[in-house]
This record gives structure tokens, sequence and C-alpha cells, in this order.
């Protein structure tokens, strides 16, 4: 079953992306949503009857070269359950939504068929991204890593006749081989110490790694905490994290289906899966961790910044998402991967509903992006407007405080995040950048659909005249998401953030009571989180996630103070009511502050000037040397040394040649004897003879 | 006694008996013509014997006290040889024929020059050695001159005789030396007399005198100069046999002289090899670039590749003479294609041989281009075909010889070769419309020799025919 689940997106690309010819446009696109809908029904049935325990699927012996032995197998476990479902749900409804939104597009001329490259690639994008999450070892991992970003810039690229479409595509592909270059660093590095890239063997081994220190770049690291680093920075090139973060609003250049699943849903978070996965090791390189809760939390608070001020409602989105990501961040940093994967598995679900949310809009209104361009179009596209709601108050976290999980899916796992980083970092830096970030993401959210779906219809009049809800295909979709939206949070709190017995066990490993002096330890710490009764007892590996019996983070975020249970929550009403103030009450206000603020404002409107301080460091710096290296390396000097010999050089020995050639045997036998004496006082010079 | 020397050179009485006998028959007969009918025996001949040579057993034996060698080495370059002599007569036959130029001499002249060619790849002696050069030499003077009413061909031929007669007489010259610093004329006798390490000056002088004889055979520079008179003077398809098999015989009789008489003192020899390698490639690649007729640009083409052949005897080890027949069999095989091609360029039924009349010939005949472009691209050495593994082989063989720098001028003179090669497809298939085109071809003979060979460049590239291991047997045979 796993199998057909893996295979079923490649068979699916392959007939569409070659064979749609034979099969035509309709059916192609029918097989590869079809396959889709037969992987997700398996994977959900995988998820369901997963006992937990690690399986090993072995499908073909790979890559045999000396001591590298590399199978490509299928390692079953929570985490890989967790991703099937994800990957797999996501990615069928957005085939299923396809079929209405790619249907009749303007970047297309009439007659020129691209719908079955767009779901060969799709499909194909699942395969790679099912490739990552069900791998075994880290090469197999790194085919997947590679496939998934060929598949996005395939896909962001779709609209290849736009220039943008292409550049956004080529920025996605670079800034990630930056991260790449990391983790294949990564991968060499953990290939040097424990001589295999099965992750069974690297597990086992971590303790062992974290005793041995390792040069790299002159300077003696903890190998530890320097495999763990180098593997977090392909998790921020894929993850978007703060530094690598600039392609991903850019890559809202693809069209928006593509962004729900891929910029939203499932690649993104391959990042958070890769720093759960390599748990084992992560528990073991506390300085590297840090790092990562430090960068988590920075990139939440500067993309919910830049999100406050964007106008194009899917930058607003893709801001959205860099921020969530940095949440999901936090929390694995902090120790607690079952909430970081809570919140990647909850984000899914509100995130890709939003983002489809957003396309159905845009499909509306005639592929007018801008929001300013919006307003008033809650009667216009009804069940749009109640699944943006939905999506929307679930990302901002709305529910019961202080029950815990009696809310909508981002309020159990938001809350969850910031109980976590309050005790993972001692109520320090990363508790209250998540705080005000949540602030700011109830801003950006609520401004989202106050000035899309309230107020007075602005731009184009003949445009708003003409929005129309989406066909019923599309709003399929959105309605099954919006049952995640609601329910995924609460019908999974214990199993991601309940006691640590239940949470071990969801994920496959076994628990056991602590060591006294950790208790007490504990006990001194937070006195309210006394009862320490349960750590996990698996060794690095055996479990789908490690969690060190002295990360006692995981208890001790469920006893907080209650002051910081509700700060989320106040946070959102804080948020919701300057959004209503700003765009309901007085939309002069926004315009007012814009110009009081003036700095401000053009700060966060130009994104921090990432891409300008890039542009100027690396792009310009980059194209110089290859216009130098271009014109006077190789046009100058090479061309001009060949082209000089073969203009100059030989035509002058051909000609020598040609003159020589007299045509007079008397000539002729000249040079032979000419030659003989020549090899002969050669020979008595420097041959044998001397 | 005598008949277990003359079991040894059996092949060889059998054609030079069919020569005698098809001369009187042919005198007493229908003379001329009886000449198709003759090409056909002849053809026919050779590839029998080839074929009873090439399954006559592994073993080494000698006649006439050690003048005759028939070993691993000489069988090779036997079937080499009459293989592709049985090519180019039945590729000459029709083109002959049809200009009236088609003697029942010519034939037998091919036949005893192949006899003579068989010798020379045997030669235990330099008198056997000489012998052979000679009954080959000059049955090959006379056919250059074939065309006895045609003054380039007769010039041809004398350039030839003349040039020939002068590098005999250093050949001569430096074989006494030999004898009489060595005292005897056995390639193993000489190999005990030079000994190990440094040979005395004056064997040394004989060495380079041989050498220099050799070297005007195999055509390398300095002793090239009368190659391209005498290929653009000769009747074509008498090109083609002076590109093929006397190229494979000198080659042959070059390596066992230096490896079985001079084996002992290889680092004496290597360096004038090398030389005459080094500038024959350059020269080669040079000089052919001015060329505009064809059949001349081959020549020069002819004189590039024996430098590339040379660079494997330079080497001076057993991977070295390997590589040196593989070289040869690849160019052999390219050769007598591309031969194939020039023989059925013609326009209003006359032959042409200037470059420029191929312009846009991929229009005419797309086939034929293609195939033609193949074998340029595999004379040019371009991978992945067949022509850029024999390069590779000969480089290899070099730099693991220790000759680097030989190697690196090898790559850079095929760099400036690869220029002729790829204008000619140039012109084929990017060339500027003309009026005047060839015709199509009309011959299935000539068609089909083309396209194998082509083919051959093709599918070769897996494993070479299995060529590799036949050479490496050969040569294991010369060098121990």
């Amino acid at each position: 079953m796993e199998t057909i689940i893996l295979f079923a997106p490649l068979v699916g690309a392959l007939i569409a992306g070659f064979g749609w010819r034979i099969t035509g446009e309709r059916a192609a696109m029918w097989i590869t949503t079809g396959l889709l809908f037969l992987a997700c029904a398996f994977s959900w049935i995988v998820f369901l009857t997963h006992d937990g325990v690690t399986e090993q699927i072995q499908i073909m012996r790979w890559i045999e070269s000396g001591t590298l032995s590399t199978d490509w197998s299928i390692r079953l476990d929570r985490l890989t359950a967790i991703m099937l479902i994800v990957v797999t749900t996501v990615s069928a409804l957005v085939h299923l939504y396809s079929m209405g939104y790619m249907d009749h597009d303007a970047n297309f001329k009439e007659g020129e068929v691209y719908k079955p490259r767009f779901f060969a690639y799709l499909s194909f994008f699942t395969f790679a991204m099912l490739m990552l999450v069900t791998s075994d070892n880290l090469v197999q991992m790194f085919f997947g890593w590679e496939g998934v970003g060929v598949a996005s810039y395939l896909l962001i690229g779709f609209y290849y006749k736009k220039p943008s479409a292409n550049a956004a595509a080529m920025k996605a592909f670079i800034v990630n081989r930056v991260g790449d270059f990391g983790f294949a660093l990564g991968i060499f590095g953990l290939f040097f110490l424990v001589d295999s890239v099965r992750l069974d063997d690297i597990f086992a081994a971590a303790p062992e790694i974290a005793e041995t220190q390792l040069t790299f770049l002159w300077t003696e690291w903890n190998a530890a905490n320097l495999i763990a680093f180098l593997l977090f920075v392909g998790a921020m090139g894929k993850s978007a994290q703060l530094i690598l973060h600039t392609w991903l609003p850019d890559a809202m250049e693809g069209p928006t289906p593509v962004s729900a699943l891929i910029h939203a849903a499932t690649m993104v978070t391959a990042g958070v899966f890769l720093v759960c996965r390599m748990s084992p090791l992560m528990e073991f390189a506390p300085e590297a961790m840090a790092f990562v809760t430090f960068l988590g939390a920075t990139t939440a608070f500067f993309a919910a910044t830049v999100g406050l001020v964007q106008n194009d409602i899917k930058r607003v989105i893709a801001y959205s998402t860099c921020s969530q990501l940095g949440y999901m961040f936090v929390a694995a940093g902090v120790g607690v991967y079952s909430v970081a994967m809570f919140h990647l598995f909850t984000h899914a679900f509100f995130k890709a509903m939003l983002f489809l949310g957003a396309g159905s809009v845009i499909h509306g209104m005639h592929h007018e992006q801008d929001m300013r361009n919006y307003g008033g179009l809650r009667k216009k596209l009804p069940y749009t407007f109640w699944a943006m709601m939905i999506g929307t108050l679930a990302i901002t976290g709305v529910g019961i405080p202080l029950t815990g999980w009696i809310g909508f899916a981002g309020f159990a796992s938001k809350d969850a995040v910031i109980e976590s980083a309050y005790v993972g970092s001692q109520g320090g830096y990363a508790f209250w950048m998540l705080v005000i970030a949540a602030l700011f993401t109830s801003f950006y959210s609520w401004r989202l659909i106050f000035l899309t779906f309230f107020g007075e219809a602005r731009g184009d009049k003949h445009t708003h005249e003409h929005a129309h809800e989406s066909p019923t295909v599309m709003l399929v979709p959105l309605g099954v998401l919006a049952v995640g939206s609601v329910l995924a949070g609460a019908i999974w709190y214990s199993s991601f953030f309940g006691k640590t017995n239940e949470v071990v066990k969801f994920f496959g490993g076994e628990y056991t009571e602590p060591a006294p002096e950790l208790v007490e330890a504990v006990a001194e710490r937070s006195p309210k989180a006394s009862e320490l009764h349960y750590v996990m007892a698996s060794a690095p590996g055996e479990a789908a996630i490690y969690i060190a019996p002295e990360n006692t983070v995981l208890h001790e975020a469920h006893y907080v103070p209650t002051w910081v249970k509700l700060s989320p929550f106040v946070a959102m009403l804080i948020g919701l009511g300057v959004a209503y103030l700003f765009y309901i009450v007085n939309p002069a206000l926004p315009r007012q502050l814009a110009e009081s603020q003036r700095p401000l404002y053009l700060f966060l409107l130009n994104k921090w000037y990432f891409d300008e301080i890039y542009d100027f460091l690396f792009v310009r710096s980059a194209k110089a040397l290859g216009r130098f290296l271009w014109k006077r390396g190789d046009g100058a000097t090479i061309d001009g040394a060949i082209d000089g010999l073969s203009m100059g050089v030989v035509p002058f020995f051909t000609r020598l040649a040609g003159r020589a050639q007299s045509g007079y045997i008397f000539t002729y036998a000249f040079a032979m004897v000419v030659g003989i004496a020549v090899l002969i006082t050669w020979m008595t010079l420097f041959g044998g003879a001397r | 006694m005598i008949q277990s020397d003359l079991a040894v050179i059996l092949p060889e009485i059998v054609i030079a008996v069919y020569a005698m006998l098809a001369l009187i028959g042919a005198v007493y007969t229908a003379k001329d013509g009886l000449a198709s009918l003759l090409v056909w025996t002849t053809a026919g001949l050779f590839t029998l014997v080839a074929l009873w040579i090439a399954t006559s057993g592994s073993t080494t034996t000698e006649a006439f006290g050690g003048m005759f060698i028939n070993d691993g080495f000489a069988r090779f370059s036997k079937v080499m040889i009459l293989i592709s002599a049985a090519a180019v007569l039945v590729m000459s036959q029709e083109y002959m024929a049809r200009r009236g130029i088609l003697r029942f001499e010519y034939p037998i002249l091919i036949a005893l020059s192949a006899v003579g060619m068989m010798m020379m790849v045997s030669a235990g002696d330099l008198m056997s050695l000489y012998m052979g050069l000679e009954l080959q030499s000059l049955a090959l003077y006379v056919v250059a001159s074939l065309r006895r009413d045609s003054a380039i061909s007769t010039e041809a031929g004398l350039k030839y005789f003349v040039l020939g007669a002068l590098s005999s007489g250093l050949l001569l010259y430096g074989a006494s030396l030999t004898y009489g610093f060595a005292g005897t004329t056995l390639f193993s006798g000489i190999i005990e007399a030079a000994g190990e390490g440094q040979a005395s000056l004056g064997l040394l002088f004989g060495l380079v005198f041989m050498a220099a004889g050799l070297a005007f055979k195999v055509s390398a520079v300095p002793f090239h100069m009368w190659t391209p008179d005498v290929y653009e003077g000769s009747p074509t398809p008498v090109t083609a046999f002076f590109a093929t098999a006397p190229k494979v015989a000198a080659m042959a009789m070059f390596a066992r002289l230096m490896f079985e008489a001079f084996g002992g003192v290889v680092g004496d020899w290597q360096q004038v090899v090398a030389m005459l390698s080094v500038l024959s490639m350059f020269l080669g690649a040079v000089a052919a670039i001015g060329q505009t007729n064809i059949k001349r640009l081959m020549a020069y083409s002819s004189i590039a590749h024996m430098g590339y052949a040379l660079m494997g005897l330079a080497a001076g080890t057993q991977f070295g003479v390997q590589a040196l027949l593989i070289y040869m069999a690849i160019y052999v095989t390219m050769n007598v294609g591309t031969f194939a091609f020039i023989l059925s360029m013609e326009r209003d039924g006359q032959p042409v041989t200037d470059i420029a009349s191929l312009n846009m010939f991929s229009k005419v005949e797309p086939g034929r281009a293609l195939a033609m472009l193949v074998l340029l691209f595999s004379l040019a050495g371009v991978p992945p075909l067949v022509g850029f593994f024999g390069k590779l082989y000969v480089l290899r063989a070099a730099y693991e010889g220790g000759l680097a720098w030989l190697a690196i001028a090898g790559v850079i003179a095929s760099v400036i070769g690869a220029f002729y090669y790829l204008r000619i497809v140039f012109f084929m298939y990017f060339g500027e419309e003309r009026d005047d085109t060839l015709d199509a071809g009309t011959s299935p003979v000539l068609y089909g020799f083309l396209s194998l060979s082509a083919i051959a460049m093709v599918v070769g590239v897996i494993n070479l025919f299995g060529i590799e291991g036949a050479a490496a047997a050969a040569a294991a045979t010369l060098v121990p």
C-alpha cells in the first residue's frame, strides 16, 4: 500500500506528461487527480492504522559504491504517516481545485495545451515530496529534496511567457541552492563521521557524534552542533527562513493552486520535517537548536511585520506562511518536535485553504490580485467568504482560552508553540517575538478579510460587476479543508501536545519514570510542573522523534503561568480590534499612519530591503564577476588567443607548408636529406648516444 | 627441412603462384577482357587467405633460419592487409572499368605487392625485410602510373619511384651500417649486439637511416613530401590502396624492426620516433587546411594519422604496440569508407575531387552525406565514434610510456586537424547552393562499403568488434 501511495503520483505524472496526446487532455487531468485521491485514501488508512512502530519497506537496492550502500526504501513511522496525509490530502484537493482554476488561462492562447503539463508537474511534485518524506536515508531524502526543488521551479515558472515568472522561478531555484549546499555538506559530514547515510545508523551514532570534534573551515567544532547547523541551513532554504527567505514571496508568480500546495502546505514545511526527522541528532546539538529557535522567532516576527503592509493578496499569505514556518522552527528548536509537527499539520489545512480561497477570489475577480481593488465581495462570493473566514479564524487562533484545545486548528497548535517557547526560552526573546507575531498575524489576516469582503467595492467597476463565485470543483476542496481547519487541532491535540506519555506513545516510543534528580530539578525550576511522571525511554532512532530524558519542555509547557496562556489570545484580540478600527470604522486611518510613519512604512513595504541588499551584495557582484570573466577572461583572453592562433598562426604554417610542396623532386629529396641530417644530429646530441 | 620452411610461407606462396599463373593466363588469352574477373578472383583469394591466416592457430613459427617469422603480430597485420586490399580491389573495379583503365595487370600487381607486404611484416632479417619492401614498392610504382596516357599519373609514378629509390638507398645504407657493427643481419643477432640500455654509435646511425627509410614508407614528416603529389596524381582507386594496406605493412614492419632488432635500446629510438610522430601530426593537420582537392587532403590526413600511430610506437611498450595495431585497424576501416565516398564523387560521369563541389551535398543525397559525416567525425576523433577510441588508445599509451608532452601535442594537433574534416561537413550541410552539384551515386558496391564503414564507426563503440583482445595478443608476441 505504501508503495502504491509513493508511485501513484509518478505514474500519473508520466501518463499526463508524456501520454496526454494519447489519452486526451481531460483524461490526463482525471487520471492524475484520480490517482492522487487513491494515494490520499491509502494514506489515511496507513495513518489511522499505524501503530507507531517503525517499518522499513525496501523497494530496491540503489547505490552501492565502496562503503556507501544506499537502498531505496520507505521508512514508515509516525512522522512519515503524518506527512503522507498532509501531502496527499492537500495535493489531491489541489488537483481537483486546479481543474476549475486552470480552465481558460489568459496566459495561454486559445488552443495551446497547457493543462496536462500542469497536472504532470503537480503529480511529479507530489511524487518527489513523498520520496522526501518516506526516505530511509539521506541520499534518498536529498533526491526528493531536489525533486521538489525542480518541481517548484517548473511550477513557479509555469507561465513561462511572463519574464517575472521566469525570474521568480530562477530565484527560487538559486536561493535554494545555497541551502542545499549546506544540506549536502551536512550529509557529507554525517557520511564522514558515521560511514553510512542510513538514518538508523546515524541515529544510533548520534550520542557518539555529540562527543566528536570536527575541524571545518580551520576551526574545531562539536560535530553534532556543526552537522545540525548544516542540515538546518538546508532547512532554511527550503522553508524560507530569514536570510534565505527571499524566494518565497516571489514564488507567488506561480498559479495559485501551486502556491497552496507547494508554498504553503507541503514543500516549505520540508525543512521543519527535516529538523524533526533528525531530532535524535538535534537533541545532542543544543547550540545549533538555540540558533534554530532564534532564527525561527526572528523570521516569525520579521515576516509578520512585512505582511502588515502588503497589498497583493497572495503576498500577504506568503509572508504569513513564512511567519508560521518560523513558529514551527521555534517549536522544533526548543525541543518539542511533536508540537512543530502539530503546527505543520494544522497549518497545512488552514494555509492551503487560505491560498485556495485567495485563488477563488482571484478567479472570481478576473485575476486581479491587489486587495485595494477588492471590497464588499462578501455577497458576490459567499462560499469563498466563509471558507476564508474559517481559515482566518484558524490562523489567528480563535478558541476558548485556557481550555487548550477547544477552538480552531490554529488555536491549539499555535498556543502550544507559544507555551513551549515560553518554557524553552525561559520567557525570553523567542516567546515575545512569537506573541508579537501573533498580534501582527491577527492584524494582517483580518485586514485581508476586511479589505476583500467588507466595505465598499473599490477598483474597476466592470470587474466587480462580473465577479462570480467559483465552480464546484473549486469549492469542494475549500469545504474539505475547512473541516480540517476546524477540527484538526482539537482531534489530535493530545497526540501532539498531550501528556508526555501520550505523545511518546503516539510517535511509537517507550516511556518510563524519570530519574528522581530530574524531577527535583524540574520542580525547582517551575514549581507548578512538579508532577513529572514520564520521560521518553527509547534510544535515539527507535521512535519517530527523539526527546532526550532531560528535555522536559513538553511537560513544563502545560504548566506555564496563566498570563502566558492568555497572551496569544489577547494578542489576537488586539490585532482584530486594530484591524476593525483601521478598515471598517475609519478606513482613512491606515493612510494617515503610513504618512506619519513614512520611513517605517517604506521599510516594511520593501520587506526590510532584503532584496535590495542581496541584489547589491550578491547579484550585482556575481554579475560583475561573470561579466569580467566573460568579456575579459573568455572573450578577450581565451577566444582572443584561440582566434589569434587559428586565424593567424595556423594559416601562416599552412601557407608555409603549401609553399614547401613545390612539386619538384629535388625539393622533396632535399627535405628528406635535411630530415635525416636533423635526426642524426638530434640523436647524437640528445638521444641515447649522449 | 625446406618443406617445413615452405609450409610456414604457404600463404605467400599461394598468392605469388596465383599472381604468376594469372599473369601468364591473361597474357595468352583475353588480356584486359579478363581484368574484371581477375579483380574479383584476386579479392576473393585475399579474403580466403585472410580467413585461413586468421584461423591458423596461435603458434609462433620461423622459417629459413629466422629470416621469416610467422607470429601473432604478423598474422594480425596480414589479415588487416589482405582484407583492406580486397576491399579496395572490389571498390575499384567499376570505377576503373568505366574509365577504361582497368588493365589486367592491376589485380596482379596488387597481388604481388600484397605478397611483398606479407613478407615485410614477417621479416626477421634485414635481407628478407628489404626483399619484401622492394617487392611491394616496385608493384606500387607501376600501379601509381597506371593511367599511362595521363601526364599527372605518370608524374606521380615517377616521383614515387625516384624518391622511393632514395629512401631504399637510405634504408640499405642503414642496413649495411647495422650489419657492419652487429655482424649479422638477423634481428635476433642485432638485438644481442645492441645490448641493453645503450647501443654503439654506429648501430644508432644504422638505426636512424633505416628509420628514415621506413618513415618514407609510412609517409612520416619530413619524408612525406611524395605523398600529396602521388595521392593526387594516381587514379583514385590506387590512392585508396596507397592509403590503406601499404601503410599497415610499413607500420607493422617499423614496429617489428624497432622491437625485435632494437628492443633493448628503446630509449635510443624513442626520441626519434616521437619526433617523427609530432612533426607528422602537426604538418598533417596544418597543411591539410590549405587543400582544395580531397585526395590531397586525404594525403595530409593520412600523414597526420600516421603521426598518431607512431605515437603508439614511440611509447615503446607492449600496450603501445597494441594501441598502434588498434589505431591502424580503425584507420584502415575509416579510409576504406572515405575512399568509397571519394570514388563515387562524380559529375556527368567524370570524377571530381574538388572539395567545393560538395556544397549542399546533403540535399543531393542525404544518406551518403550522413555516412560521410560520421566518417569525418570519426577521422577527426570526435567522441563517441570509434576514431576517438583509436586516438584515446595511442594517447594513453604515450602518456603511460612517459611521453606526456607527446600526448598533449597530439591533442592540440587533433584540435587543429578537426578543422578541415569539419569544414567538409560544413560544406555538405551548410554550404552555399550551387548549380553544378554532384551526381547521385550509382554503384551499390561503393554505397555498401561507405555505409558499412560508417555503421562500424557507430556500432564499434560497444566493444570495437573485439579487436582489442586480438591486438593485445598480437602485441604480446612482439613485445614480451
